[in-house]
C-alpha cells in the first residue's frame, strides 16, 4: 500500500511535468551548435546515499541545461527498483548496487545498458566522542551495546552482513534499519552505539558522526551502475543527465562527496 | 402547505438515488485495492510463505501490542475522556488539543517526539536508563508505547462523545436513590455508554493493528522484538513482493475477522 503511494506520486510528479517537446526548435541562439537544446523534466531515481551528490549534481546539470527540470525520487535502491518494474515513468536510474540493476536490466527496463559510476566502501558510524568505544566490526558482537544495521533487504544492510561474515562476527543487532540514513540519524542522536554506514554518509554528517574505518579485507565496496530506462518519458535529457554524471564535472563532485572513482 | 410537504416527500424519494453514484465510487475506492492485493497474492506459495518464522513472529508481535495498546488505552484513556467530558477546569480545550494530537501528526513525528522523550539520550529516557538501565527504543515496549500514543486518541474521542451525549437525569435519578458516586459510574453510567466503549476499543486495536510510522521510527525493526505486521511487510516490499502481499493478506483477513464478529456481536446498538 505505501509502495502504491509512492508510486502515485512519481507518476503524479512525471506526469504533471508533460511530455518534452518532440518538434521544439532544435537549438537556442548562443550554443553554437552543441545539438538540440533540451527540454522538460527529468525524473531521477537515485539511491538514498547519493542524495548530496546527485543534489548537488542536478544543479550543475540545470545551470549547464536552462531548459531543463531535474526531479531526484531518492529511495533505498531496492524500493526504486520495485518502483521501476511497477511501470513508474521514470527517466534515469541510479542503482547502490549491481543486483538491483541486474532485475531492470533483465525485465528489459534500460536504454543501452548499465556504466558503473562510482564506488564507496563500508565504514562504522559511531555518535560523536564515540560513547561506547567502538573499535571495529568486532564490537558487533557485544550484547550489551545499541547496534544498528540496514535491514539484509537494501544493499547497505547485505553489503554490512558479508562485512561482518568476513570478520568471523555474529553480530548481535539491535535494529534493522530500512535505509541508511535512517540509521544514520540514529546514530547522531546516541539512539544507537555504532552502524555499519556508507564512507559518503559519514563524510556528509562530518561533526554529527565519527567514522571509524573497516580494514580492506572485511570491507565490501558498493558499485554504482546508473543508466537510461527504456520508458523514459524524457529520454535525450536522461542521455546527456547520465553522460554528464560521467563526466569529468561530474565525477569531481562525486569525489568531493566521498565515492571512489569507478 | 400539501404543495410543500409532497415536494419534500419527491426529494426525499430522489434522495437515494442521489446518493448511489458517490456511495457506489466510495465503495470502489475501498475495493479496487483489496482486488488488486487478491490479484497478487501468490496462493500456492501461500502456505510456505505464511509459516515463515518472519510472520510467525510479527504476527505474534502484532497480537501482543495491538491487544496492549487497546488494554491501556481502556485503563487510561476512560479516565482521560471522563475527565474531558465532565470536570470544568481551566485549558480543558487545550489538554484536548494535545490529547487528540496523534490523529492528526503524521506517525513519523509522534515516532520521532517518543524518541526525543524516551530515547537513551531523550528528556526522560536518559535519567530513566541512568537509574534503572531501562529502555524503551529497540523494545517491545517501545512497540506497545508507539501503539498506544497513536491509537488511544480514537478511544478517547469516542468515549467522551458519548458521555457528553448522555442523558444525566438516570445518574440524577439514581444519586438521589442513595447511589454513591461510583456506584453510579458503574451501574449506570458505563452501561449507557457501553456500545461506544466497545467501538472505540475496537477502533483503537484496530489503529494499533495497523501502526507502522511512530513504531518504526521510535522502537526500531528487529524480528521477533520489533517488527509488526506492518513493518515486516514494508522491508518485504523490497526485496520480496509475493512475502510482502502474504502479510499484508493476513493483516486483511485478521481485521475484517474480528472487525464483523465484533460488529455481529456488539457492535449492532450503534
Amino acid at each position: 500500500m505505501l509502495r502504491a503511494l509512492v508510486l502515485a506520486a512519481v507518476a503524479a510528479a512525471a506526469l504533471a511535468c508533460g511530455q518534452p517537446d518532440a518538434d521544439a526548435p532544435a537549438s537556442r541562439g548562443g550554443d553554437g551548435g552543441a545539438g538540440p537544446a533540451l527540454q522538460g523534466k527529468v525524473l531521477i531515481s537515485a539511491a538514498a546515499s547519493l542524495r548530496d551528490a546527485f543534489s548537488e549534481i542536478a544543479l550543475a546539470f540545470e545551470a549547464a541545461n536552462a531548459g531543463v527540470d531535474v526531479v531526484l525520487n531518492l529511495a533505498s535502491s531496492s524500493l526504486l527498483r520495485a518502483q521501476i518494474l511497477e511501470g513508474a515513468p521514470v527517466d534515469v536510474f541510479a542503482s547502490a548496487d549491481i543486483s538491483n540493476m541486474d532485475a531492470v536490466v533483465a525485465a528489459g527496463g534500460v536504454a543501452g545498458e548499465a556504466r558503473i559510476f562510482a564506488r564507496n566502501a563500508l565504514r562504522i558510524a559511531v555518535p560523536k566522542g564515540n560513547p561506547a568505544g567502538v573499535r571495529g566490526l568486532g564490537d558487533f558482537a557485544r550484547p550489551e551495546l545499541l547496534l544498528g544495521l540496514c535491514a539484509p533487504e537494501v544493499p547497505c544492510g547485505a553489503f554490512a552482513g558479508r562485512a561482518l561474515a568476513r570478520a568471523g562476527v555474529v553480530p548481535a543487532i539491535d535494529t534493522n534499519e530500512p535505509d541508511v540514513r535512517a540509521l544514520l540519524t540514529r546514530v547522531e542522536l546516541g539512539e544507537l552505539d555504532a552502524g555499519v554506514t556508507y564512507v559518503t554518509d559519514v563524510i556528509a554528517r562530518r561533526g554529527r558522526v565519527e567514522g571509524i574505518e573497516i580494514p580492506e579485507e572485511h570491507n565490501v565496496v558498493a558499485e554504482y551502475p546508473i543508466a537510461v530506462l527504456a520508458g523514459a518519458p524524457n529520454p535525450d535529457a536522461a542521455a546527456a543527465f547520465v553522460a554528464f554524471v560521467l563526466s569529468d564535472a561530474g565525477q569531481a563532485i562525486l569525489r568531493e562527496h566521498g565515492f571512489a572513482a569507478p | 402547505m400539501t404543495e410543500r410537504v409532497s415536494r419534500r416527500r419527491r426529494s426525499a424519494a430522489r434522495l437515494p438515488v442521489l446518493l448511489w453514484l458517490p456511495a457506489g465510487l466510495g465503495l470502489t475506492l475501498f475495493l479496487l485495492p483489496f482486488a488488486g492485493l487478491l490479484a497478487r497474492t501468490p496462493w500456492r506459495d501461500l502456505p510456505v510463505l505464511l509459516t515463515s518464522d518472519i510472520v510467525t513472529d510479527a504476527l505474534r508481535l502484532s497480537l501482543i501490542a495491538s491487544l496492549s495498546a487497546a488494554g491501556i488505552s481502556l485503563l487510561l484513556g476512560v479516565p482521560l475522556a471522563w475527565l474531558l467530558a465532565r470536570a470544568e477546569f481551566p485549558g480543558r480545550s487545550l489538554v484536548r488539543g494535545i490529547v487528540t494530537l496523534p490523529l492528526v501528526l503524521p506517525p513519523v513525528v509522534g515516532g520521532a517526539a517518543l524518541l526525543f522523550a524516551f530515547g537513551r539520550r531523550g528528556l526522560v529516557g536518559e535519567p530513566l536508563y541512568e537509574a534503572t538501565g531501562l529502555l524503551l527504543p529497540f523494545s517491545t515496549w517501545g512497540v506497545v508505547v508507539a501503539t498506544t500514543f497513536v491509537a488511544m486518541p480514537f478511544l478517547v474521542i469516542t468515549v467522551e462523545g458519548a458521555l457528553r451525549n448522555l442523558d444525566r437525569r438516570y445518574e440524577g435519578a439514581a444519586a438521589t436513590l442513595g447511589a454513591g458516586r461510583w456506584t453510579v459510574m458503574r451501574r449506570v453510567t458505563l452501561p449507557m455508554i457501553a456500545p461506544s466503549l466497545v467501538a472505540g476499543t475496537v477502533l483503537t486495536w484496530a489503529r494499533a493493528l495497523g501502526e507502522f510510522g511512530a513504531t518504526i521510527t521510535f522502537a526500531g525493526n528487529l524480528q521477533g522484538r520489533t517488527q509488526t505486521l506492518p513493518l515486516a511487510v514494508f522491508v518485504a516490499l523490497e526485496s520480496d513482493r509475493d512475502a510482502a502481499v502474504a502479510i499484508s493478506l493476513v493483516m486483511v483477513v485478521v481485521s475484517l475477522l474480528v472487525l464483523i464478529a465484533l460488529r455481529d456481536r456488539w457492535w449492532r446498538p450503534l
